[in-house]
């Protein structure tokens, strides 16, 4: 995957929330000579809007309040700048995009709360990681839903990735020592394994993938290397709750923005960002095999902002 | 982290509970939390800012300052706004004469169609014949997954073969269910961005094609800020009857679906509670906002109880408490019976002020755990049963041989169900659930 061009790329699928913001935005910055009261107000609203939470808001406007205060700004046209840098540095630190070795095994196991995109995800990051060159294996571990073992074979079919399953309703931790058992045989790329959907509050679904971390454990230290949460961008300030719950428990290591291409605004992540400093590895754009690209920090504010 | 929106706002209730007399300035006060909690909870920062309004031009009048206890009253302002703001009234779904009535879920991908859609055919399903049918031709296996849920509750689901038009699908599905004489056919189709003209100009086609006698629009209780945006160009664009929010299971506080409801003023009519066929539920504005003032849903588990717990049985039992006589016996009776009400979780989350109680918070109680509470008093005699003093050393030994546990946990065991008993004894001293009425915020 390449980084070239993500501005691009994501612009039509941020393509509404861009409009949205940078209208509003242009009207603050350009029309109001004046920081007034209204001002803010105005500022409050497309922050909390973009589901920056209501606390974060609180500290972005303060920030501007106080230069305000001390001087420092003399025009409306500043507060776009401070805006950007204070969150483009957040970002920042969680630019890391998911350096995958070739010809040595990889395992990623994707987890996340009911309808976030899992699968979906699976079959995208398996055809981009084909294209890179890469051997990918799927593996079936949502032994829960009603075929979704299926799905994944379809996928599976489209990208040309053979899939490991089992039957539904079958321990996922034993599908998941079957895959571990072809990299023992040998098997040298990359292991993507899928999921049930589970929400973060219910305590044995979540014990369940410890479980499935602790049978990889066992066949193969260090595995899974990457533990990815995948979080829908519409989702409101609960995905911080989740990204903290699924980080502390279940350890996961990257997190993959899916269903950008609507009109959420994803703000939530620069939360998540800033509060437990989780990597986002890739940005979801659609539904289409080549709908997934890495995620930049820059360029994700750039694309909120400008 | 933050806390839940309702234990946030009783914290902001204490306080005002402790003053005297309310003025201008602490109901403010009370307002600037409230509106943050509300945020936090997701409820739409337009809703919010209508409904911080609103309460305060009711809190801020004679009605409160003149009120004996202040903090009450306005308790019991956002209470009945919260209510006015989810509707305030319970709402069924309206059939029409037509046979079949074609029933429509429309909704973004991953909200949770086709698990309610079986959910709802379950529910329906009591009282009348319900016919499923999928018209998801693009997910991956979306239509088998329909059918193996279909299958797990007897229902009829539509095989569409080669069709791979979803409005021929769905036509031809009411025909079938016509046939075969089913009186209702839930139309599952697949999930789409407000925003993709395409898929919305399907929908509309396949409403032309079958004339649902409603379209009810499912929604993500998860949902941010745009949940309002979303389902207001599904109402602009297909006209929504009601809303159905799913995953209400989970911890978030469900603000952005019931602002939904405030803004696209549509009925929420279910929620969808759990991944089981059986987790959807009426949806009742009132105990959803005890729930979120943090007054527990006791109705609902008055319901539950009611429904599993043979009210003779019940009657026998007060009797028994009152009298001083709740055996060892009764109380593995009623922890089948709890077991029976659902999970332990939700059943203490639903009584009042319990969830107050912070040495709770971090206690899941453990399914296990009354596995091996029942096979202690399993393996005790009758005698023992009815009567724990006689249960010296000796006899606790036997019993933690018996059910394979340790002596500690028999006496443990002895000492909780000793403790409860002196609980429910006082308990229906004072008049039962009155007592518990008591920690409710008014």
């Amino acid at each position: 995957m390449v980084k070239n061009g993500f501005l691009e790329k994501i612009k039509t699928g941020l393509m509404k929330t861009r409009n949205l913001l940078n209208t509003n935005l242009e009207d603050l910055f350009a029309g109001k000579k004046e920081l007034d009261k209204k001002l803010f107000d105005e500022l409050e609203e497309l922050l909390i809007m973009a589901d920056m939470g209501p606390q974060f808001t609180r500290d972005l406007i303060s920030d501007v309040r106080d230069r305000l205060n001390r001087k420092e700004l003399q025009d409306a046209g500043q507060i776009k700048k401070i805006m950007h840098d204070r969150m483009s540095a957040i970002l920042r630190q969680v630019d890391k995009p998911l350096n995958i070795p070739q010809g040595q095994p990889f395992v990623i196991m994707a987890v996340g709360v009911n309808g976030s995109g899992k699968t979906t995800t699976i079959g995208k990051l398996a055809n981009s990681l084909r294209k890179e060159g890469h051997e990918v294996m799927l593996v079936a571990a949502d032994t829960f839903r009603a075929a979704a073992i299926e799905q994944l074979e379809v996928w599976g079919e489209r990208v040309g990735a053979p899939v490991i399953k089992q039957k539904m309703n079958a321990d996922p931790a034993a599908v998941v020592f079957d895959a571990m058992g072809k990299i023992k045989s040998g098997y040298c790329g990359v292991v993507i394994v899928d999921t049930a959907g589970r929400l973060h509050t219910r305590v044995n679904l979540m014990e369940e993938l410890k479980k499935i971390k602790r049978v990889m454990g066992k066949e193969m230290a260090g595995t899974p290397h990457e533990t990815l949460l995948v979080l829908d961008a519409t989702t409101g300030q609960n995905a911080v709750i989740q990204a903290k719950m699924f980080k502390e428990e279940i350890g996961a290591t990257g997190i993959v923005l899916t269903k950008l291409d609507g009109t959420s605004k994803g703000g939530v992540v620069v939360r998540i960002a800033g509060e437990l400093s989780l990597p986002v590895r890739y940005i979801g754009v659609g539904e289409g095999l080549d709908d997934l690209r890495v995620f930049d920090g820059n360029d994700f504010v750039s694309a909120l902002l400008d | 982290m933050f806390e839940n929106l309702s234990e946030k706002l009783e914290g902001i209730f204490k306080k005002l509970k402790g003053r005297g007399i309310l003025n201008e300035e602490s109901v403010n006060v009370a307002l600037k939390e409230i509106r943050i909690a509300l945020l936090e909870a997701d409820v739409n920062f337009k809703v919010v800012k209508d409904f911080i309004e609103d309460v305060r031009i009711k809190a801020v009048g004679r009605e409160v300052l003149d009120s004996i206890t202040p903090g009450q009253q306005v308790v019991k302002i956002v209470h009945d706004q919260l209510v006015k703001l989810m509707g305030g009234v319970n709402t069924n779904i309206k059939f029409g004469a037509r046979i079949p009535a074609p029933l429509m879920l429309v909704g973004l991908q991953g909200c949770g169609k086709t698990t309610t859609a079986v959910k709802l055919a379950r529910l329906l399903s009591r009282e009348k014949k319900v016919y499923l049918v999928s018209a998801d031709v693009y997910r991956p296996a979306a239509m088998e997954q329909l059918a193996v849920l279909g299958r797990q509750i007897n229902a009829g689901v539509f095989a569409a073969g080669n069709l791979k038009n979803p409005v021929e699908i769905c036509v031809q599905a009411v025909e079938e269910a016509k046939r075969e004489g089913c009186e209702v056919v839930i139309i599952d189709t697949a999930g789409r961005l407000h925003i993709d003209e395409a898929l919305m100009d399907e929908l509309k086609n396949i409403k032309a094609g079958v004339n649902p006698a409603e379209i009810l629009y499912v929604a993500d209780a998860m949902t941010g800020q745009d949940a309002v945006n979303v389902g207001s160009k599904f109402n602009d664009l297909i006209g929504i009857d009601g809303i159905i929010m799913t995953k209400m299971d989970g911890d978030a506080r469900g603000g952005a679906a019931l602002s939904l409801q405030a803004v696209v003023g549509k009925p929420i009519k279910f929620v969808g509670i759990g991944e089981k066929v059986d987790a959807l539920e009426v949806f009742h504005p009132e105990r959803m906002a005890s729930r979120i003032l943090g007054m527990g849903d006791i109705l609902s588990l008055v319901e539950k109880a009611q429904a599993n717990v043979d009210e003779k049985e019940s009657l026998q039992l007060q009797k028994k408490i009152r009298k001083n006589e709740f055996s060892l016996e009764d109380f593995r009776n009623q922890l089948t019976q709890m077991r029976k009400m659902g999970s332990l979780k939700d059943v203490l989350g639903m009584i009042p002020g319990l969830n107050k109680v912070k040495a709770l918070k971090n206690v899941e109680p453990d399914d296990k755990e009354l596995i091996k509470i029942t096979a202690i008093i399993d393996s005790m005699t009758k005698k023992e049963r009815l009567n724990y003093l006689c249960i010296d050393g000796r006899r606790r030994k036997r019993i933690a041989l018996g059910s394979g546990t340790s002596v500690q946990d028999v006496n443990k065991l002895l000492k909780n169900y000793v403790d409860i008993r002196k609980m429910m004894k006082k308990f229906s001293n004072k008049g039962g659930i009155r007592s518990l009425m008591r920690n409710f915020p008014f």
